[in-house]
């Protein structure tokens, strides 16, 4: 019995720490105002940039590096397209995540099936660390001058304006931010959990981790806890396979994110935390 | 015209605006106006709609820039290129839409990007220098309450505080009254005075007499772009101010024929409705339109006419109070059933409301009649039908278009009102709710719009005209209704109305 | 409404562009783009190759009209993944479990994959109009709830023989399967199906006093609540539709090409997704699917060209897909503003409206 508990605990720590980092990220971002459906894009790019550098240098902890500047830089694309330009944040991140599939299955050809030499463990130093990040984001946001920054802009990017802020600024860097951590929980995926690669190694876990997000609240901690519950669900809905079927289990997540967003919508008092209040609204200086 | 010279005129003054001029599309806002603001003072400017004053307003914070004149303070000319430059300056401003965020405490809202505050719980140390300006100027506020906790005058202070922790010297109101209840307004004026005695000026824009007189030391009436004159409050009487924002023009008022018919077109009966802010925005209202005749509403924007007028078009709830069109009950329902009472609304923002920009001229005139025979036969539009009509309006009420078939935000916006008119009269309606139908229109559109509601009302329509344009109302009007703070002040008929009476009412006087 | 011409211009500039910059990530590659798009279009437009493109047109076409029609009411459906599948499962339910006799097995079949695509795009509708749910959101959650509704169907109650660890139902009956044109796998009726529709939903739009209501909806929600159209109305018809093409093109998919219900990731080859594109490339017009759906289809088809000829994986459309839709929303500045950059980092001065497509999506407001 306590080794069937135990077991789950390591497998949701397992599995938690690739969603941890990128439901962080998306957290960020999304504070700042802007959605960016593209994770599983920024994730897959970085879990093949992780692989690769791992693979060709030996060092996976420098591909983790990389992968984070993998996934900033796809995250680019989409802040120049929606804070710039001021395209449709949903459909920019939905191109987001075709784009990062294709070009990952694409660049990622010549590594299938490789087995990766050096590896971290399932369990690693940015397991603490994913923990660690966790409390810190939670702190600056909540305790720090940048933390209030960061959710005026999303709340009341007028106000931000008004003051002085740059809130363009704000946003490009949280945006950056999110891919770059969702650049590192790819990277996990390929060099930790399941070192390998394959094309759509992500296999989901971006949209998880957008749902994480949501269903935390946007808050960082309990993001945090959302992610190891996640993992530790996706391990027990496998192990009770043979009482239950996994997929009832595996649908929780999705339909607890409707549920989350109704429930939000229905206790419409402000004071309840929702969505930040310009979520997915591009700034127009003038516009009220 | 050179403000008049205050006796007891010590140093120079704190702020200073010369010969600021600002041109918008169609409209001179501010015409070399040139006003100065001494510490230590509150200077009200007051004057009716489109008098020019929110857009000195503005310009002193940054959000426009002037064509001509320049600023000057403490003497020495400043360019206030953004909001942020203005608090630069220590110009600060608490606008009429609070910009705070809703979710967070009061110290966090003030904080925001505030220099000098520690990186690490900035919220402790602003907390603490909040206190100390509570204590200084009266405006008590719990600094750890989220805003969305606070009442409105509560949050006016949040607002003010804002301004003051970043070094207004210099702190500016818009209509500061207009969401707070008389003795939130005193509360106000306790701390507006607080903050004459510690140097600061203050500038305020209202259009409400009692308060001037009650808290002002010295009044610029502004008129059409023009500073009228500025005045010591001591010295001023309500009259003579009256008079100097409407102005004093002989009008040519057409000789009308009387004529009134039996049975109420309209008729509102103790009406209440909140705005959208949750304050009671109509108290009280009653009016009775007959068929026939033409009652304007006066007053400056935002005492209540929006919100009479989408009451009334079954566009806003009423907390209490009925509404009746042509003798049928249609209180809180839709603007279907308002509609199909018989009456035509033209609204208020004719290219937000009133069309469909993108959808065809054609389109646009059965907008609102597209439901019903011949537009529409079963589920089927009967294009034939309405490309006729269509064909007809546009000649029968003179709209300039390519044709049928253009894109309604092509037209101009005298056009777009010749179609919107085309399409609430031509169903012969018997009341007719016009909000603002001639504004930003050139002489020869409103003639004619003009025109078509005179030879309305001929035909027996009821006509309720709400406008800014205290010349119009006096010209089309045969009874006329002042609305200030959500109630009517008086009801007079138009013949014995004087602009001084009514500007009196328009500023609070009951009649 | 800008000018068609300019429409047309802007979209195919978009277009260009998406390619070109596709063609700079083949050379990084080691593969000349020019030989790249040469051997893709040689392999997709030769008579053998057309068929499926054709093949792939069908559910684009379906779905893709249903979503020009949710998008001119501006609800964001990017759920058509899992409406192609719901209506691919009501259509299995028909086909294997249900009482229906033979003959009417087919139209019963079209019926329910209607119905079973219109309920799952119904539910998100109900939720924005009740709880002012985000509906891209819930659209793109329902769609991983229908994934693993399939899923566990096809792997449980539903589960038919197995064969190398794929899971998939029984075979559907002849009387089930649709009939297609000869030597390719167009299973025409579906097809034929789509052209109605798109004409149908264009038919609708201009001409019906509910299409009126639509577009005004979709135009401008003030002018709408003025002219006293209920928003409610409008959008549950929309959804109605567009989940129902959807199911329809789901329909297609299993009775037409699998013959069988399988593992969901074999039935919708992301074919909802790639409707977006269609849809948005269409600019509103049903109609113009029927071109779009095409053009999606053909890139669809160069997936096999680029794994067979070019060794590249299949998954490469989805490079194109995701560049030509960044160009195409990069694009609608054009289209709908004139901007001037003010220096300084500022935000852009800009002098037209914008259309509420430009503006993102708000969860109560639209």
């Amino acid at each position: 019995m306590e080794e069937w508990i135990l077991n789950t605990i390591i497998r949701g720590l397992a599995l938690g720490t690739p969603l941890v980092w990128a439901a962080l990220g998306e957290v960020y971002a999304e504070r700042s105002g802007v959605v960016n459906l593209g994770v599983e894009g920024m994730m897959v790019l970085g879990a093949f940039a992780a692989f690769a550098v791992a693979q060709s240098t030996g060092h996976p902890y420098l591909g983790l590096l990389l992968a984070a500047g993998a996934g900033a830089g796809a995250a680019m694309l989409h802040a120049v397209l929606v804070i710039s330009l001021r395209a449709n944040q949903y459909v920019s991140g939905l191109a987001l995540t075709m784009f990062g599939l294709g070009l990952s299955a694409l660049l990622g050809r010549r590594w299938e099936g490789l087995p990766l030499l050096t590896t971290l463990p399932e369990i690693s130093l940015l397991t603490y660390g994913g923990l660690a990040l966790g409390a810190l984001l939670w702190f600056i946001l909540y305790h720090t001058r940048w933390g209030i920054i960061l959710r005026s802009a999303g709340e009341a990017p007028a106000a931000v304006d008004s003051l002085g802020v740059n809130v363009f600024l704000v946003r490009y860097l949280a945006v950056a931010f999110g891919g770059a951590l969702a650049g590192v929980g790819g990277g996990l995926l390929s060099v930790a959990y399941r070192p390998s690669w394959t094309e759509g190694v992500t296999v989901g876990l971006g949209w998880i981790a957008i749902s994480i997000a949501i269903f935390a609240s946007w808050d960082p901690l309990r993001a945090v806890a959302g992610a190891f519950l996640f993992g530790a669900l996706f391990h027990l809905s496998f192990r009770l396979q043979t009482w239950v079927a996994p997929e009832p289990l595996q649908m929780m997540p999705f339909a607890f994110t409707i549920l989350v967003l109704a429930l939000a919508s229905a206790r419409r008092r402000v004071g309840v935390q929702g969505a930040p209040e310009a979520l997915g609204l591009p700034y127009i200086r003038g516009e009220r | 015209m050179a403000p008049t010279r205050d006796p007891a005129d010590g140093a120079g003054p704190l702020l200073r605006v010369e010969e600021i001029t600002k041109q918008f599309p169609g409209v001179l806002a501010n015409d070399h106006v040139t006003v100065d603001v001494r510490a230590g003072e509150v200077h009200a400017l007051l004057g009716e709609n489109g008098a020019g004053k929110t857009t000195l307003v503005k310009i002193l914070y940054g959000i426009h820039q002037p064509d001509a004149g320049r600023i000057l303070l403490r003497g020495r000319p400043v360019r206030i290129r953004s909001p942020h430059d203005a608090l630069q300056h220590g110009v600060g401003m608490v606008p009429q839409h609070f910009l705070l965020v809703r979710r967070h405490t009061v110290a966090e809202n003030v904080s925001l990007g505030l220099a000098g505050t520690p990186a690490l719980f900035p919220t402790r140390e602003v907390g603490r220098r909040l206190a100390a300006l509570a204590e200084r100027y009266g405006l008590g506020v719990d600094p750890r309450a989220p805003v969305w906790s606070l009442s409105i005058s509560e949050q006016q202070r949040v607002e003010i505080l804002k301004a003051l922790l970043r070094g207004a010297e210099i702190l500016i109101l818009d209509e500061p009254t207009s969401v707070l209840t008389p003795q939130e307004a005193e509360a106000l004026f306790g701390v507006l005075r607080r903050m004459k005695t510690e140097g600061h000026a203050v500038i305020f824009i209202t259009h409400k007499l009692d308060e001037v007189k009650a808290v002002a030391d010295r009044i610029t009436v502004l008129r059409r772009g023009r500073v009228v004159d500025t005045v010591p409050a001591s010295s001023a009487d309500r009259r003579t101010l009256a008079r100097m924002m409407v102005g004093r023009d002989v009008e040519f008022r057409p000789v009308r024929t009387p004529g009134v018919r039996d049975g109420d077109a309209l008729l509102v009966e103790d009406l209440w409705a909140s705005s959208d802010r949750g304050l009671d925005a109509l108290r009280g209202v009653s009016l009775a339109v007959r068929r026939g005749e033409i009652v304007g509403v006066a007053g400056v924007a935002g005492n209540g006419q929006t919100e009479l007028v989408e009451v009334i078009t079954g566009l806003r709830r009423a907390s209490r109070g009925s509404v009746y069109v042509l003798g049928r009950a249609v209180t809180n329902t839709n603007a279907r059933a308002v509609l199909e009472a018989g009456a035509a609304h033209i609204p208020e923002e004719r290219m937000r409301t009133g069309i469909v920009g993108t959808m065809s001229v054609a389109e646009n005139l059965v907008l609102r009649r597209y439901r019903y025979p011949p537009f529409s036969r079963g589920a089927l539009l009967d294009q034939a039908a309405i490309g006729e009509f269509a064909q007809r309006m546009i000649r029968d009420y003179g709209i300039a278009t390519p044709g049928p078939r253009v894109p309604a935000r092509a037209l101009s916006g005298g056009n777009v009102q010749r179609l919107i008119l085309a399409r609430e009269l031509s169903g012969d309606p018997g009341l007719i709710v016009a909000a603002h139908p001639t504004s930003g229109l050139d002489i020869s559109a409103t003639e004619q719009i003009h025109s078509l509601l005179l030879a309305r009302r001929e035909a027996g329509a009821g006509i309720l005209l709400v406008s800014e344009d205290l010349d119009e109302v006096l010209a089309l009007s045969d009874r006329i209704a002042v609305l200030y703070e959500g109630a009517v002040m008086g009801l007079v008929a138009a013949s014995e109305a004087d602009r001084e009476h009514l500007g009196l009412m328009m500023t609070g006087q009951r009649a | 409404m800008p000018p068609w011409s300019w429409l047309l211009a802007v979209s195919v500039l978009a277009i260009v562009v998406a390619l070109a910059l596709a063609g700079i990530i083949f050379w990084s590659y080691g593969v000349s783009p020019l030989r790249a798009y040469g051997i893709i279009i040689r392999g997709t437009l030769n008579a053998r190759a057309l068929p499926e493109v054709g093949r792939n047109m069908i559910p684009l076409l379906l779905a893709g009209v249903g979503l020009v029609l949710a998008f001119r009411a501006l609800f964001w459906n990017i759920g058509a993944e899992g409406q192609i599948l719901l209506g691919a499962t009501a259509a299995t339910w028909v086909a294997l479990f249900s009482p229906v006799p033979g003959i009417w097995k087919l139209p019963v079949m079209f019926a329910a994959g209607f119905l079973g695509g219109a309920v799952w795009g119904l539910i998100p509708a109900v939720l924005k109009l009740r709880f002012a749910v985000n509906e891209v959101i819930s659209t793109l959650m329902m769609n991983y709830i229908a994934l693993y509704l399939v899923s566990w169907l096809v792997h449980g109650p539903w589960k038919g023989p197995e064969m190398r660890g794929f899971a998939f139902t029984d075979a559907f009956p002849a009387a089930a399967q649709l009939p297609m044109i000869p030597g390719t796998r167009i299973h025409w009726p579906t097809l034929l199906i789509g052209v109605v529709l798109a004409v149908g939903v264009a038919f609708l739009l201009r001409r019906t006093r509910a299409g009126f209501e639509i577009r005004v909806q979709g135009e401008n929600a003030d002018a709408a609540r003025y002219a006293g159209i209920d928003p409610a109305r409008t959008l549950l018809l929309v959804m109605l539709v567009a989940g129902g093409a959807a199911g329809l093109a789901g329909v297609g998919e299993v009775a037409g090409i699998h013959r069988r219900l399988l593992d969901p990731n074999q039935i919708s080859l992301g074919f909802g997704y790639a409707a977006i594109i269609v849809a948005w490339l269409a600019r509103g017009s049903p109609v113009a699917v029927l071109l779009t759906s095409l053009f999606l289809g053909i890139v669809f088809a160069s997936g096999d060209v680029m794994r067979v000829a070019l060794q590249m994986p299949a998954r490469t459309t989805d490079v194109f897909n995701g560049l030509i839709l960044f160009c195409l929303i990069g694009s609608e500045r054009l289209l709908f503003w004139r901007v001037r950059w003010a220096p300084g980092g500022r935000a852009p001065a800009a002098e037209s409206e914008a259309p509420e497509q430009a503006r993102g999506i708000s969860g109560g407001d639209g």
